[in-house]
């Protein structure tokens, strides 16, 4: 398979999958565990979502180990079973994505706030993303995708904890950002041109944001990354923000809504273009089939 | 007086040093405690949330300006142990079952001690039996829940329910928040108030006590 950031630079523009929490919850992994235990219970629902988007056009899926760091998993107690947890959902993506469609390693924030403002050790994040990368980058993944990020110091900590261990293979990092009467930011304070400039010049490969917003807020996220960055950019909304109808969680923007913003995001420049919270394999369907009806076509 | 203004200063920098300093020479100077937590302490975490509240500051300079109140507030709390910390209310908080996230429910209650409220904090993971629980042991007149998760939030209807089993819907105010929360979950589940931020939890807080805001 050819390298991701090859594929990239040559003009591709490549489709992520959607959510994986939401999809997760609608199998029964709702309120009462985290996402992670279904690694060690059911990883076979892992394989299944992973199908179901790459039969909707998913050139890339992430594992499920968003919350999989030593450091993260210490508040649920499982922190003794970080390596399963991580190898089991690299092996369930991969059963599913064959040679064909990459693996994406997905690794989020610790959940620990970095001294001086908390009283976690920066060594000890770091440490925690070391020792995570190395079983995924190990149990075989074709890039690795820090997500969610609000601080841009754990961001890069991470960043550098993946350059340490996962030396050949592409390495994504996408921040959170919240729509703010001064612009975007992340609550932590970190704009979109200080995120794109710290990103870059520490050696990420691509750089964006996910989550927090729906599309439409993505798009002026995107063009804001397109001015301060050279690299690839990478954007996976939300379907909106959630609403409640009659005890039920609902995602309002729905493939067809997403589907308007699609050649705006290829007309900015946008690389990687994904899904999260809410966002179903029909969301993915349509982002592949925009792209495809302008002129790029998937390679598989 | 002077040491006052300073040790409110130091609290909106997120001095810690200069507020261990300056509380002390409130202290040495005989400042009635509770007038040094009202001016100082409370003043001074409301003009941070007041700030952070309109972007002006992010996340780590409220933190920074808790620490600095917490090292104030540890050093007056000694002086309180006789007649007991005066406090507006009790509020039992913590981030409801399947949750993990405290980083807004932390807030949270560091802006409600500031503002004088005493914090149950019962963390995260939260059994929807234990917020009942310890509100009724404690004698606390307000539950706060905090989900970050879509997948969490429906926890919060279980502990309205469990309210209207045991009769106390309307006796023990119920505040939630949290990033998919809204006013029309709340509406939904029956709870008091949404709070959309740290400083209008406090302000919600302080209405449901029917205090003036």
């Amino acid at each position: 398979m050819k390298d991701l950031r090859e594929r990239v630079h040559s003009g591709n523009i490549l489709v992520a999958d959607g959510a994986m929490g939401t999809m997760l919850m609608a199998r029964g992994y709702g309120s009462e565990k985290v996402p992670e235990m279904v690694n060690l219970e059911c990883p076979e629902i892992l394989e299944e979502i992973a199908r179901m988007y790459i039969k909707a056009g998913a050139d890339i899926v992430q594992t499920n180990t968003f919350g999989a760091s030593p450091l993260k998993l210490e508040k649920s107690n499982l922190s003794h079973k970080m390596k399963e947890i991580n190898a089991v959902a690299v092996q369930a993506a991969r059963t599913a994505a064959g040679a064909q469609v990459y693996v994406c390693a997905s690794v989020g924030p610790t959940g620990r706030v970095l001294k001086p403002y908390g009283d976690a050790e920066p060594e000890a994040v770091k440490d925690s993303y070391v020792k995570q990368l190395e079983v995924l980058v190990e149990s075989g993944v074709d890039a690795v995708c820090i997500e969610t990020m609000t601080d841009l110091s754990e961001a890069i900590l991470a960043l550098e904890a993946a350059k340490k261990v996962a030396k050949e293979i592409p390495i994504i990092v996408t921040m959170t950002f919240e729509y703010t009467s001064k612009g975007f930011y992340t609550v932590m304070g970190a704009s979109i041109e200080r995120s794109a400039n710290e990103l870059e010049s520490r050696g990420a490969d691509i750089i964006g944001s996910n989550c927090g917003n729906g599309i439409e807020k993505m798009v002026m996220i995107a063009r804001e990354f397109r001015k301060y960055t050279k690299l690839p950019i990478i954007v996976q909304p939300n379907a909106g923000l959630p609403q409640i109808k009659n005890g039920k969680i609902l995602y309002p923007e729905t493939p067809e809504f997403f589907s308007r913003y699609i050649p705006i995001l290829r007309d900015i420049g946008v690389s990687i273009i994904g899904g999260c919270c809410g966002t179903t394999p029909d969301h993915i369907a349509i982002i592949r089939n925009m792209l495809n009806a302008n002129g790029v076509q998937q390679n598989h | 007086m002077h040491a006052i203004e300073l040790l409110k200063q130091s609290i909106i920098d997120g001095d810690e040093e200069k507020a261990s300093l300056y509380v002390n020479e409130a202290l040495a100077a005989k400042i009635d405690p509770q007038r040094i937590v009202n001016e100082a302490l409370i003043d001074g975490m409301n003009v941070v949330g007041e700030r952070f509240r309109v972007h002006e500051i992010f996340l780590p300079e409220v933190l920074l300006a808790a620490k600095a109140m917490y090292a104030a507030l540890a050093k007056i709390k000694p002086l309180f142990i006789k007649e007991k910390m005066p406090t507006r209310g009790k509020v039992v908080i913590g981030s409801v079952q399947g949750d993990l996230h405290d980083i807004g429910k932390n807030l949270v209650a560091i802006m409600l001690e500031g503002a004088g409220y005493e914090i149950i904090d019962l963390g995260t993971d939260v059994l929807p039996e234990r917020f009942v629980d310890e509100a009724v042991k404690q004698n606390a007149q307000v539950i706060g829940m905090s989900a970050l998760l879509t997948t969490t939030m429906p926890v919060m209807g279980k502990v309205m329910e469990i309210l209207k089993e045991r009769g106390l819907l309307g006796k023990i105010k119920v505040i939630i928040g949290g990033a998919p929360v809204n006013d029309d979950f709340c509406k939904e589940i029956g709870a008091d108030a949404y709070c959309y931020d740290a400083a209008n939890a406090v302000e919600t807080v302080k209405r449901l006590l029917n205090e003036r805001v």
